[in-house]
């Protein structure tokens, strides 16, 4: 019996272009622009100056907060540039500008493809490791996973759940990395059990990946720790709320986070770059990156340098198709209409979408006939309509809180739904900051 | 420089809209009209036609020249109402009683209230109520119009409804099995075809089929239909069991009176439903119950309509405090 969460969900089309395309490596092109706002957090500082030779995996950027991160140069080459760039939607970010001379990674660095199955690390040394090569949560948020893999005091984690589920349309890269690399994955999840202390791991499907439930059933017989669950192929089902419902029935808390349930939820990818740090002491310096979309004639799986800038991924898929009429950085659910061309990839990147007026279009709005398919669809058991006209009228926060708009997951499913065309959660989102901010200096004065 | 969309996400939609959910509703209709119109010929065409048309003209005008608001008739609801009130009305009724009905179901029942979403009691059934109330001995005749493509060779009750049957041969003595016994109600040919009652309760597999493409293009889910069915079918078994001389059948409940058109296109209008499964289980029930105290212990043989009316007003108290189960409460 497949696995689902209880509230809501939608089930948009599918789209796996790529399934069947193997990762490759992309071509490292003759610059690279890295972003110092790699993870949730504060922007890291950079430590190199213009003019300054760096290697492969060398140390570019510093934490500069409990939640931030360190950064690493993704080539080796000359530093041209630091400088305050645009990044996707136009925000001013310090970038690090380097170009490319050879590819001339640190010694320490292990880049064979030898598996190495004993983990010698200790819990310290895995934390620190994690923490060290700059490794980030990669299905979406970004938050830095060594403060993920430890647990506040007072919080136990019970399972880790490696999240493979991958619900977006069209995103094809976890799957082709649980199809590839389905023994790293599980030696990167026996890692964070270790830094967690607990021995019990879930590896959570959806059903529309039949080849990589296969590969990874076959590789769990050697990782006793860890149960391949197959989930009901359904959107949000790779939320961290839903997936953690859909496989142990838990929920978490208002305003909670996972740990209370006892869970620690990790993307697929983010298994693997641990792996990577612990085992083979390199650094987060590239990710695969599913390039789709209908209207494009190479739809690929790339594993790419960070700092790629778009615009030189746009030159090497042939150009830019004359339909495309709007980019996505990740899948069209909750992915990032990109304003600007020139930002680059990030390692939390996962997709590079491109779709045509047609497909994206947003109708004219008309009045809302009550048909309740929003309340149906959302996950979180809210009632979009209501927070929408609560939030438009800015009818007093009070009202916004009772009727749970913090719980807002922002999947998009009440938009994606309403036969009205209303923006739901345009306005909700606009709303539930509002009621955020209060929530946090009401606790800032207690 | 090319140009991008640039809008917050979800970037894709799943095209569904009010029209394309109206037109969906039309279709689930087809089957209906196609055996109303078998059987009742040109009566039945002319009662949907000039029930879609008025209503259709009515919105208009309204749009146009009182609210001078944008014209939305090309959403395809207005068709929705006029559809289903033609349906709603005796096979014989007169062209001009569902024209001033459709304009109090329209003109009344739906723009007074500021045009679509905003009504608070199902359109079509507030044009039948009324004219049900205005015009009580023509809504009530139930004789069958000059027979067309059926003519011979339906099994046709001409006269009063199943229900009113009933209650008469009560009133006048007869037992239950006595009344089924002489009019054949335990035939099972009438649930393909049965005449006897509205225009639209022709056949209750012609609902049936809608109901299914409704649910399979998820226009509608069957939280409400079931409830209503449901609520009958139980309360009128508990009196047939204690009584079953005096007390009709749950089945010849739910198949005769307009149970199912109600239950399934009436009673499921998006704007005047609840907005929570909770809510739509307890307006259901509630439909369900009244319709049953109508018929037993009321002094009109059907009741549906009635009943939708009531819990139609109990909708918006219903959506104000019976919220849905919250993913993050009671943790």
């Amino acid at each position: 019996m497949e696995k689902t969460f209880r509230l809501g969900g939608i089930h948009p089309q599918d789209n796996k272009l790529t399934s069947e395309a193997p990762v490759e490596i992309f071509p490292i092109l003759p610059k690279v622009y890295i972003s110092m706002a790699q993870s949730l957090g504060a922007p890291a500082t950079p430590v190199v100056t213009k003019g300054e030779k760096v290697k492969v995996g060398q140390v570019i950027g510093k934490p500069s907060a409990f939640i931030s991160g360190f950064v690493h140069a993704s080539v080796s080459g000359t530093v041209t540039d630091v400088v305050p760039m645009a990044d996707l939607a136009g925000r001013k970010v310090m970038h690090v500008v380097i170009d490319v001379e050879g590819d001339e990674w640190l010694p320490e660095i292990d880049r064979s493809k030898t598996v190495i199955r004993a983990i010698k690390a200790s819990r310290e040394e895995i934390i620190e490791k994690i923490k060290n090569a700059g490794v980030v949560g990669l299905g979406g948020a970004g938050f830095p996973t060594w403060i993920k893999l430890s647990p506040p005091p007072g919080k136990k984690a019970e399972f880790l759940i490696i999240n493979g589920s991958e619900c977006e349309p069209y995103v094809t890269a976890d799957d082709r990395s649980m199809r590839e690399q389905p023994e790293e994955i599980f030696i990167g999840g026996e890692i964070m059990l270790k830094a967690l202390g607990i021995a019990k791991g879930f590896v959570g499907i959806e059903d529309n990946k039949k080849a990589a439930i296969a590969k990874m059933k076959e590789s769990a017989k050697h990782y006793p720790h860890f149960e391949v669950v197959v989930l009901k192929r359904k959107y949000p089902e790779g939320g961290e709320k839903q997936i953690i419902n859909a496989i142990t029935g838990r929920r978490v808390p208002s305003l909670g986070l996972p740990i209370d349930t006892g869970c620690v939820v990790q993307n697929v990818g983010t298994a693997l770059a641990v792996y990577d740090a612990v085992q083979k002491n390199k650094p987060l310096v590239e990710s695969v990156i599913t390039v789709t979309g209908k209207c494009i004639a190479q739809q690929r799986n790339f594993v790419m340098r960070v700092g790629t800038s778009f615009a030189q991924i746009l030159d090497a898929i042939g150009g830019l198709p004359v339909e495309a009429a709007k980019f996505i950085s990740g899948g069209p659910m909750m992915g990032k209409a990109v304003a600007n061309v020139n930002a680059s990839v990030l390692k939390g990147t996962s997709a590079f979408l491109l779709l045509t007026e047609k497909e994206t279009k947003r109708e004219p709005e008309s009045a809302c006939i009550r048909c309740s398919k929003c309340v149906q669809v959302c996950p979180m058991g809210l009632e979009p309509y209501l927070l929408y006209k609560l939030s438009k009228n800015g009818r007093g926060i009070a009202e916004l809180e009772r009727n749970d708009i913090q719980d807002c997951i922002e999947c998009g499913c009440c938009l994606y739904s309403c036969p009205a065309h209303i923006p739901l959660l345009d306005v909700i989102r606009i709303g539930k900051s509002t009621a955020l901010k209060d929530i946090k200096s009401r606790a800032a004065k207690k | 420089m090319k140009k991008f969309i640039v809008s917050p996400a979800p970037h894709i939609h799943s095209k569904q809209s009010t029209r394309s959910l109206m037109v969906d509703v039309i279709i689930a209709l087809v089957p209906t009209l196609a055996v109303s119109i078998y059987a009742f010929g040109f009566s039945a065409i002319q009662l949907v036609l000039v029930g879609v048309v008025t209503c259709v003209l009515t919105e208009y005008l309204i749009e146009k020249f009182i609210m001078h608001s944008k014209v939305t008739i090309d959403d395809c609801s207005a068709i929705v109402t006029g559809l289903l009130l033609a349906l709603n009305m005796p096979p014989s009724a007169p062209w001009w009683l569902v024209m001033i009905g459709s304009i109090m179901a329209i003109g009344v029942g739906k723009m007074t209230f500021g045009g679509i979403g905003q009504n608070i009691f199902n359109p079509a059934i507030f044009g039948r109520v009324f004219l049900l109330v205005s015009f009580p001995v023509l809504m009530t005749d139930w004789s069958i119009p000059q027979a067309w493509l059926a003519a011979g060779k339906v099994d046709a009750v001409t006269g009063p409804t199943p229900l009113s049957i009933v209650r008469e041969g009560l009133a006048a003595g007869q037992t239950v099995p006595q009344i089924f016994a002489a009019n054949n109600f335990d035939s099972l040919s009438r649930l393909f075809i049965n005449i006897g009652g509205s225009v639209g309760e022709i056949s209750a597999v012609a609902l049936l089929i809608g109901m299914v493409y409704l649910l399979v293009r998820r226009v509608i889910t069957l939280t409400i239909p079931l409830s209503v069915i449901l609520t009958v079918f139980c309360m009128t078994g508990i009196f047939w069991l204690i009584d079953p001389l005096h007390y009709t059948n749950p089945v010849f409940n739910v198949f005769t009176g307009g149970v199912l058109i109600g239950a399934i296109f009436m009673a499921t209008d998006y704007v005047t439903s609840p907005m929570t499964f909770r809510g739509q289980v307890i307006y259901g029930i509630g439909i369900g119950v009244i319709t049953v105290l109508i018929r037993l212990f009321g002094s009109y043989p059907e009741g549906i309509s009635f009943a939708i009316l009531i819990m139609n007003a109990v909708v918006p108290l219903l959506n104000k405090y019976i919220k849905p189960a919250r993913y993050a409460k009671g943790v």
